[in-house]
């Protein structure tokens, strides 16, 4: 299974969780969505996708790379601000205004030109209007892991990055404020059975976990809100 | 500023810098009789075998506010080094260390030694020994220095990638560009660029080797050849 890097924390319990059940261990590689979208055109032999948004799917669907009928939203990401456990800024109670304050130097972001973390961080600074003030305090992470690790390290003061990450154990420390869903598009993850998969039972049998009330639960722990409940 | 510029102008800088804080390591390291010797040149070889996401990973540690690097900075100019040209060029500096310290080291032991000695017995100083003799003898491994290390940056990506922040006009380079070209599936630019980047190290190369086989200057190597 190729996964988005959003996932690689959900993943570890879901794919324990399926063994579990099912006694059939799913391989997980976590990447970027863009990259494994690439890779998969040129013959990657992955059986399953889930990529961080519905474009890459659709587009590989469109493309006669995919089993037809296959394709779902598995989960919807949730952005917040995230920032280090000893930020004098206290993001949880100000919100976008952490963000203005003068000892904010660095907010980092995943580039939008390649994530749908990215356009949605970007899409969420305009709703709140206050993308123009900070617009020159933004660094651009490859995808929206780097973002994070641009916080974790400390050399971004703040950071606009996945709930999943921020639930993440090296991330829990930190303290960060949930962007309300309405402030930007909803990032939608689609996943996909691939075209020549080579166990397709197994991969079928993937696909259903994900859409059962387990699997969308332990989405949820994760920082991902799940279509279809609550 | 395009990515390419930026891309030359961050390689002119490391290999100015490189050219003159690694004469001196160099000189040193090829005339000193120190026995822990290997120690430095050890160091200085790192950057060869490390893959640039060790070095970019320290990097980013060593110039964030906990790191020794991003105290210094921020206790200096306010603010941090990482998403910096600044930061880019020190890393970089790093990175491509032993390109131009390992040429200019294996001209200054090609030296005949015999010229060094004839130029203390006729009285010349080690400083007067260097600018006249050792220099002169030793400029095809300088310019090697200064073009490895000016083409090694300009294709540096990996540590780039780590203390960037791809900032356009100031740390999105020529190579971050196609990486984020191939990314979003703009392959013509991406292969323009790429292009060019492919026909400039070509040049580079055919330069250092066109040095080291004397085809310009022969008049540049006044040593018998063996």
């Amino acid at each position: 299974m190729a996964a988005a890097a959003d996932l690689k924390f959900a993943m570890e319990d879901l794919s324990k969780e399926f063994e579990h059940e099912t006694g059939t261990k799913i391989d997980v590689t976590i990447g970027s969505s863009g990259n494994f979208f690439a890779q998969i055109q040129s013959g990657a032999p992955f059986d399953l996708f889930f990529s961080a948004d519905m474009e890459y799917p659709k587009r590989l669907e469109s493309a006669g790379l995919t089993e037809p009928g296959t394709l779902f939203e598995y989960a919807r990401g949730q952005i917040v601000i995230w920032t280090p456990p000893d930020s004098p800024v206290a993001v949880a109670k100000l919100g976008w205004n952490g963000l203005l304050d003068s000892r904010v130097q660095k907010i980092a972001i995943a580039n939008p030109a390649l994530a749908p973390y990215g356009r949605a961080a970007v899409s969420a600074l305009q709703k709140a209007g206050i993308y123009e003030q900070v617009k020159g305090k933004l660094v651009y992470g490859e995808n929206i892991s780097q973002a994070a690790q641009f916080v974790q390290s400390a050399n971004a003061q703040a950071g606009i990055i996945a709930l999943s990450l921020a639930l993440s154990p090296g991330m829990k420390k930190g303290t960060f404020w949930q962007i309300p869903a309405e402030m930007h598009p909803p990032i939608e993850q689609g996943a996909v059975m691939l075209k020549g998969a080579k166990n397709k039972t197994a991969a079928l049998a993937v696909l259903s976990f994900m859409k059962s009330p387990a699997g969308k639960r332990t989405l949820e722990n994760h920082g991902f809100s799940v279509p279809g409940s609550d | 500023m395009s990515s390419l510029a930026l891309s030359f102008e961050l390689a002119v800088c490391v290999a100015a810098i490189l050219l003159l804080i690694g004469t001196p390591i160099a000189y040193w390291l090829a005339y000193s009789n120190w026995q822990g010797k290997f120690l430095l040149e050890s160091i200085v070889a790192l950057p060869l075998v490390l893959p640039p996401t060790v070095l970019g990973f320290y990097a980013l540690l060593a110039m964030g506010p906990h790191g020794p690097l991003g105290k210094l900075w921020i206790a200096l100019f306010g603010h941090g080094l990482a998403f910096t040209f600044t930061g880019l060029v020190l890393a970089s500096v790093v990175y491509s260390f032993p390109f131009a310290v390992q040429p200019l080291i294996a001209s200054f032991e090609g030296i005949d030694r015999k010229l060094l000695d004839a130029s203390a017995v006729l009285g010349a100083g080690k400083w007067r020994t260097f600018r006249r003799v050792i220099l002169p003898l030793s400029l095809p491994g300088a310019v090697t220095a200064l073009v490895l290390s000016f083409a090694h940056t300009l294709g540096e990506f990996g540590v780039v990638l780590m203390v960037g922040g791809n900032l356009a006009g100031v740390t999105r380079t020529a190579s971050i560009d196609i990486y984020d070209r191939v990314q979003t599936l703009e392959y013509g630019e991406a292969n323009h660029l790429a292009m060019l980047l492919l026909i400039t190290a070509f040049a580079v190369l055919c330069l250092v080797y066109a040095v080291n086989r004397r085809v310009w200057t022969p008049a540049w190597t006044p040593w018998t050849s063996k």
